[in-house]
């Protein structure tokens, strides 16, 4: 089972440029959350200090017991371990053939036959649909097969904690509907906690089973899924719709005077709409059912009565009938 | 779980903004000195570390000593020369030829030999490791071998600096070598010094301690080309150009620290190993 990741108060700042501050949230083990944003909030910023690449000023990120902000090198190097990370464009080693990038963690940390090795890395090359692509250099790939065997190499050593940086980015619609479809088999699979970074609302609407969102240097909400999609939030409304109107600008935030005028302007009818849910995605036929799901009812039922109206009634709608969700 | 329950953040309020404050000259130099140090300790701590990238060490190693081992014998055979011509001439003035030899050869060994070595490890091998690691940093290479638990000061600086250090002392004894053979090509052949004049004097006024100084010499300007080679590779500013920045900042603060370290090294070995000939 995944490793509950518990965030508390991290500020990150560079130079004089705060990028956010006082985020505090908990990863549920075992379970997927999507992280959401405009672009330029810091979300990938967020993630390299959730590993502990990036120091953040204040706060902390604790990982069975281990502070990855400011415990010794040696404890934040030993938790790595228990991490995949798949980054924006694979940031795969160049001078190596993609078998070698994805058998890298398992001839580092483990001391496995030549023979054992080879057979993990196929079934994972297997698994991202790279099969006769292993001999290939980097450079010789296209970008979404990088972020495929970004992701092979990150799952290689079994993790428990699988953080991804924007998976969708550069792969078309299709590609980015088998990639929400693996990771929830890779969920169910493996049971890892999953924390994926994105501004693609398909991926958001359809994957996760927590959501939050960063903006304005601030984490504006963190919870079930039910909470977020459901929003009156004028930012996550405007977001998740993807429309103009809204606190959101095209250089990060808009001022009041524009804001004022939008709203002398633009009709109402945004606001009477609901928005319907999504339902979220099931793993494949064959595979077992995820975990996570059952653990997330209880916990979601025990905290009901905090959860805005809206959010109540979406989850006690969807309840109910999870078998029609499947058709 | 714990929700952030700021639902309505804060509109930035307008304050003017401050002009930022100069830093204090010189504290950027203060800050980058200290993290080059910080680097050589966290190289010398990690050498002792298991496991050892022996793979890593015997590539580099091999590297670095294909692209120096030629440019050094060429430039050493001109250099030990031009120090035979400029001390026979002058020793001539004096009247004291019979010393020609080991004047020369004392120069070579201490002074050109380890210095021709770090020049050329600093300019062709260092040049190399700086451009490599930087555009690995940029590409995130190294972030992505961090994130695998795996720390690329012992995988790939450590097996580095190792190979500059041991190829920069094997290269200086094969400089000394030939630079003192083409000093005495030049003054028996050129000047017609006298063979014996020569090396009787080389055996009158050198002593062993020469060679080790010369040696380790080289071993610390190996080091020094090495870490500094690094440190500017691993903290490259911006794109491919701050790349190409870096690998001309490494040579240049290589070079500089070496003059200034050599300085040190020939003050302190003068003071405290009599010289045979007095």
């Amino acid at each position: 089972m995944g490793i509950e990741v518990v965030v508390e108060g991290l500020t990150k700042s560079f130079g004089k440029q705060n990028i956010w501050q006082d985020v505090t949230l908990t990863l549920p083990a075992g379970e997927v959350s999507v992280m959401l944003g405009p672009s330029g909030t810091g979300k990938t910023v967020f993630l390299k200090s959730l590993i502990g690449l990036l120091k953040p000023e204040r706060g902390r990120v604790l990982i069975n017991g281990v502070d990855m902000v400011s415990s010794p090198e040696r404890d934040i190097y030993e938790t790595r371990k228990v991490f995949g990370l798949m980054f924006q464009d694979g940031a795969l080693f160049g001078s190596m053939s993609l078998f070698d990038n994805i058998a890298f963690p398992l001839r580092e940390h483990t001391r496995k036959k030549e023979s054992e090795i080879r057979r993990i890395v196929m079934e994972r090359v297997d698994m991202v649909g790279l099969l006769g692509a292993e001999e290939k250099l980097p450079g010789e790939i296209s970008g979404g097969m990088r972020k495929r065997a970004g992701l092979a190499r990150a799952l290689v050593l079994d993790p428990q904690i699988i953080l991804c940086d924007e998976p969708d980015s550069g792969l078309d619609p299709v590609r980015t509907a088998f990639i929400s479809q693996l990771l929830i088999d890779l969920n169910a699979q493996i049971d890892a906690t999953m924390l994926i970074v994105t501004h693609n609302l398909d991926i958001a609407s359809t994957v996760p089973d927590n959501m939050g969102m960063l903006f304005r240097r601030n984490l504006v909400t963190f919870g079930p899924r039910e909470v977020l999609l459901t929003s009156e939030e004028p930012v996550v409304a405007q977001f998740l719709s993807g429309r103009r109107e809204g606190p959101i600008g095209m250089s990060e935030e808009k001022d009041a005077a524009t804001l004022a005028m939008e709203q002398l302007n633009s009709p109402q009818e945004y606001e009477s709409s609901p928005r319907r849910i999504p339902a979220q995605l099931e793993p494949s036929p064959g595979l077992p059912a995820r975990q996570a799901v059952l653990r997330r009812k209880l916990r979601v039922m025990a905290m009901l009565d905090q959860l805005p109206p809206s959010a109540r009634r979406a989850i006690e709608n969807g309840m109910a009938p999870t078998q029609e969700a499947t058709p | 779980m714990t929700t952030e329950a700021e639902r309505n953040p804060p509109a930035p309020t307008p304050t003017p903004p401050r002009p930022p404050r100069r830093p204090l000259p010189g504290l950027g130099a203060f800050r980058q000195t200290g993290r080059l140090f910080a680097l050589a300790a966290a190289v010398t701590r990690a050498v002792f570390k298991r496991p050892f990238q022996l793979r890593e060490f015997i590539e580099q190693f091999w590297f670095i000593a294909s692209v120096t081992i030629l440019p050094a014998a060429l430039v050493s055979i001109p250099f030990g020369a031009v120090i035979a011509l400029q001390v026979g001439s002058l020793t001539q003035q004096l009247g004291a030829q019979s010393f020609t030899g080991g004047a020369s050869v004392l120069a070579v060994i201490q002074q050109a030999s380890p210095l021709i070595v770090a020049l050329l490890i600093a300019g062709a091998g260092g040049s190399a490791i700086c451009a490599d690691l930087g555009s690995r940093t940029i590409r995130e290479e190294l972030d992505a071998m961090e994130v695998m638990g795996v720390s690329p000061v012992q995988r790939l600086v450590v097996p580095r600096v190792l190979a500059t250090m041991f190829v920069a002392v094997l290269l200086n004894g094969m400089v000394s070598v030939v630079g003192t053979l083409g000093g005495y090509f030049f003054n028996v052949i050129m000047q017609g010094g006298t063979p014996g004049a020569y090396l009787s004097s080389f055996s009158a006024l050198a002593q062993l301690p020469d060679l080790y100084v010369s040696e380790i010499k080289a071993l610390i300007f190996g080091f020094i080309a090495g870490i500094v080679a690094a440190y500017r590779g691993l903290h490259p500013r911006g794109g491919p150009k701050g790349v190409g920045d870096a690998v001309n900042q490494s040579v240049v603060i290589t070079f500089l620290l070496l003059f200034f370290v050599n300085m040190v090294l020939t003050g302190i070995y003068l003071q405290i190993v009599p010289p045979k000939g007095g």
